[in-house]
């Protein structure tokens, strides 16, 4: 007889079907681990309850009762834990933002100036490198917060620029600006300019594209934006009006104040994490091959644009997937502000909180997972960066 | 630093409640016979209560808390071993099982009582709250410090009375959070923040840790009351009696007039029937407790009897002259009383 229909070959018995094995070993291996997880869960809830340790997730809804030194939204001591979490969490969101621009900034000058054909350059940029990634972050969290910012004078002898500004150990305090009334043409000719900035430039590129002709779309787009909003100034007058620190008591009240501690964090990890980021960067402009450069060269482009429009982006693919490590690296340094008391997530939530309810299992588990939720994100942005730059192969 | 700190001790937890069984009376007795030592958690470095001198070894009145614990249970005051902890660890080291009693200057409060799975066995030391504060500042009264910014430990029933006192005063702060009672002292001498607040205690014994400890003043408020005592887990109310009675016989030493220096003597012929129970010589009373009939004698004999050590470590044999005050026993005008050994 012959078995024209099936095409699989040996579909007899169940364990001898390779996907049929598959499949079953699957779903053994799958409940095995949901078993375990089972197990584990159960066990720790009995024996939580057995101790008389109060466990779920209840403890968010209660009041916290303590202060918190900076939260970027409006909190007060009667505020339940579940504020307390995300005056945390923006806290670290905070140190790793500044962080990673800084650091990137940074980083990128390192690692162009690298590679510069200045000796001076050249070798400060190396010196810097080495020096710096090789001590420990934490020891240069505790250099800024100890010996640069400590030994500043007290609010009363404070260092001020024009009487605007004013720098001591509790901090820089400057003005800050509130929302004046009447303060809408402002925000409608700063919307009209910044459409106006996309659309210029969609156009430029469009223009460029049929005819070659290149468009000053940065400057034009400036212009745009400083203009427009500027003439509102001028009709109907300053859209803000400023919130002055004053010396009054202890310390400074009113304005806007970077607190020590943050400007240790953020100092210390950009400083450490663009040391990295330079040696990255040069590599992956080392990595564009010389022949690049003379092409370009010879094509007449300027050094400045060779390096703009040729070499970075070809560097950019060999760049970002270690920069996107750098980035990681850094958001979960910045846990390292507990330290020096610096309130975001680790310090706030999972030391403070913890240890004011005891419920450590739950309180551990939600900082955790904050922590891969603020990775998993970042990576999946660099990822789509990632392909966008890819060399699309033809 | 920190987090990986809190990490294991959680992962402990975790792997301890997931292996373990359900926690039984005994089972920490039977555990630190076998093991031939308690392991006892103090606090990282506060003079009076647990600090280690020159030498390297580990003194204060928390510290005789636990040596008592191992005169009782082993006869030996030495087999201890220490375990220096923060007060964010301080909770979940206990619950993980990684140590056996937790002794360092730690709040009795309800929900610590109640709902961490801790249970406290007596009160070692009666403190409260207070502010220590630079004499530059020119301030007199905590009711002055509207605006201060203010250096606290975190993780303690202190960031809570803090914001508890300046909010009935409708008074502002701003709080700086330190792991270590060393960095916020570090950090009110460099100025960063106008006042230390915590036990009064600690106040004391954190000023003479300072550069220039004439500079600094504490203010005469006492905002709260905490008890400080020592804590066991709970569901093990065996070990609970052994940790709570060796702290009553000190108590109950000193009321009736047995010293380190005479228990002996005492225990050879004893001056009242009390004291024949106490020492073991009438009745079998330790054998209730699962200890030997001369627990207590060990004890006091190589710890001493509280006001001893009360002098010792915190009173006028130390750097700190703390005044008894509430710490007194009750029948000398304080509320240290602790319940007949009968």
């Amino acid at each position: 007889m012959q078995n024209t229909g099936n095409a699989s070959p040996a579909s007899g018995s169940f364990f001898t079907d390779p996907r049929k094995r598959a499949w079953l070993f699957q779903i053994v291996a799958v409940v095995i681990v949901v078993a375990i997880g089972w197990f584990l869960f159960n066990n720790t809830q009995t024996n939580l309850q057995h101790r008389g340790i109060t466990s779920g997730f209840g403890f968010l809804q209660n009041s916290a009762g303590f202060g918190i030194s900076q939260h970027l939204i409006d909190y007060t001591e009667s505020d339940t834990y579940s504020r307390v979490f995300l005056v945390g969490l923006l806290n670290t969101l905070l140190v790793s933002a500044l962080g990673i621009v800084l650091a990137t900034i940074i980083g990128f000058t390192l690692g162009v100036a690298r590679l510069s054909p200045n000796w001076l350059i050249r070798r400060l940029a190396g010196v810097y490198i080495e020096t710096i990634r090789n001590i420990p972050p934490l020891l240069q969290i505790f250099f800024w917060y100890f010996a640069v910012l400590s030994p500043l004078p007290g609010p009363r002898q404070s260092l001020e620029l024009g009487e605007v500004f004013f720098v001591n150990n509790r901090g820089l305090y400057m003005p800050a600006p509130v929302a004046a009334p009447g303060m809408w043409p402002f925000w409608i000719a700063l919307l009209v300019a910044v459409v106006g900035s996309v659309l210029l430039r969609r156009w430029a590129r469009a223009r460029q594209h049929l005819t070659g002709l290149p468009f000053p779309v940065l400057w034009c787009s400036l212009g745009l934006l400083i203009l427009l909003p500027g003439l509102t100034v001028v009709i109907s007058g300053v859209p803000f009006d400023w919130d002055m620190p004053v010396l009054q008591g202890f310390n400074f009240r009113g304005g806007w104040v970077v607190i020590p501690e943050l400007i240790s964090i953020v100092m210390a990890l950009s400083l450490y994490t663009a040391a990295f980021i330079g040696e990255t960067v040069r590599s992956g402009i080392q990595s564009v091959s010389h022949g690049q450069t003379e092409a370009a060269s010879s094509l007449g482009l300027r050094p400045g644009l060779t390096l703009r429009l040729v070499i970075i982006p070809q560097a950019l693919r060999v760049i970002i997937p270690p920069l996107t490590s750098q980035y990681l690296n850094l958001v979960k340094n910045s846990s390292l502000a507990a330290a020096i008391g610096y309130p975001e997530m680790v310090s706030l939530f999972a030391g403070t909180v913890l240890n004011q309810t005891g419920q450590a299992i739950e309180t551990m588990m939600i900082t955790m997972s904050v922590y891969l939720a603020i990775s998993i994100s970042i990576s999946v942005l660099m990822n789509v960066y990632n392909k966008r730059i890819a060399l699309i192969e033809r | 630093m920190k987090m990986v700190k809190t990490t294991l001790a959680i992962v402990t937890t975790a792997a301890v409640l997931g292996v373990s069984g359900f926690a039984q009376a005994g089972a920490t007795l039977d555990a630190v016979k076998k093991k031939g030592f308690v392991q006892c958690g103090v606090s990282d470095g506060l003079p009076g209560f647990s600090f280690t001198d020159a030498k390297g070894a580990y003194k204060g009145i928390d510290v005789d808390v636990c040596h008592a614990v191992a005169a009782a249970v082993f006869g030996d005051a030495s087999k201890v071993k220490f375990s220096p902890l923060t007060a964010k660890e301080r909770f979940t080291a206990l619950q993980s099982g990684e140590i056996d009693v937790l002794s360092r200057n730690t709040t009795w409060t309800s929900s610590r009582d109640a709902g961490m799975g801790l249970v406290f066995a007596g009160v070692t030391y009666y403190d409260g709250q207070g502010f220590l504060v630079n004499k530059k500042l020119g301030v007199n009264s905590a009711k002055e410090l509207d605006g201060a910014t203010v250096c606290i430990q975190a993780g303690t029933t202190t960031e809570l009375n803090l914001s508890d006192y300046f909010r009935t005063n409708g008074m502002k702060y701003t709080p700086i959070t330190y792991d270590t009672s060393d960095e916020s002292a570090k950090s009110l001498e460099a100025g960063r923040c106008d006042v230390l607040t915590s036990d009064q205690s600690q106040l004391y014994a954190q000023r003479i840790k300072l550069a220039q400890p004439d500079e600094y003043v504490v203010l005469p408020e006492v905002i709260s009351k905490e008890p400080l005592g020592p804590a066991v887990r709970r569901g093990d109310e065996e070990w609970f009696s052994i940790v709570k009675w060796s702290l009553f016989a000190m108590l109950n030493a000193e009321e009736l007039g047995v010293t380190s220096k005479n228990v002996d003597e005492m225990a050879k012929t004893p001056k009242s029937p009390d004291i024949g129970r106490l020492l073991g010589i009438d009745g079998e009373y330790g054998k209730d407790l699962k200890l030997p009939k001369d627990w207590a004698v060990q004890i006091i004999k190589q710890v001493g009897n509280y006001g001893e050590v009360f002098e010792r470590n915190v009173g006028a044999e130390s750097n700190l002259k703390i005044k008894r005050g509430l710490n007194a026993l009750w029948n000398q005008g304080g509320i240290q009383y602790a319940p007949p050994v009968r």
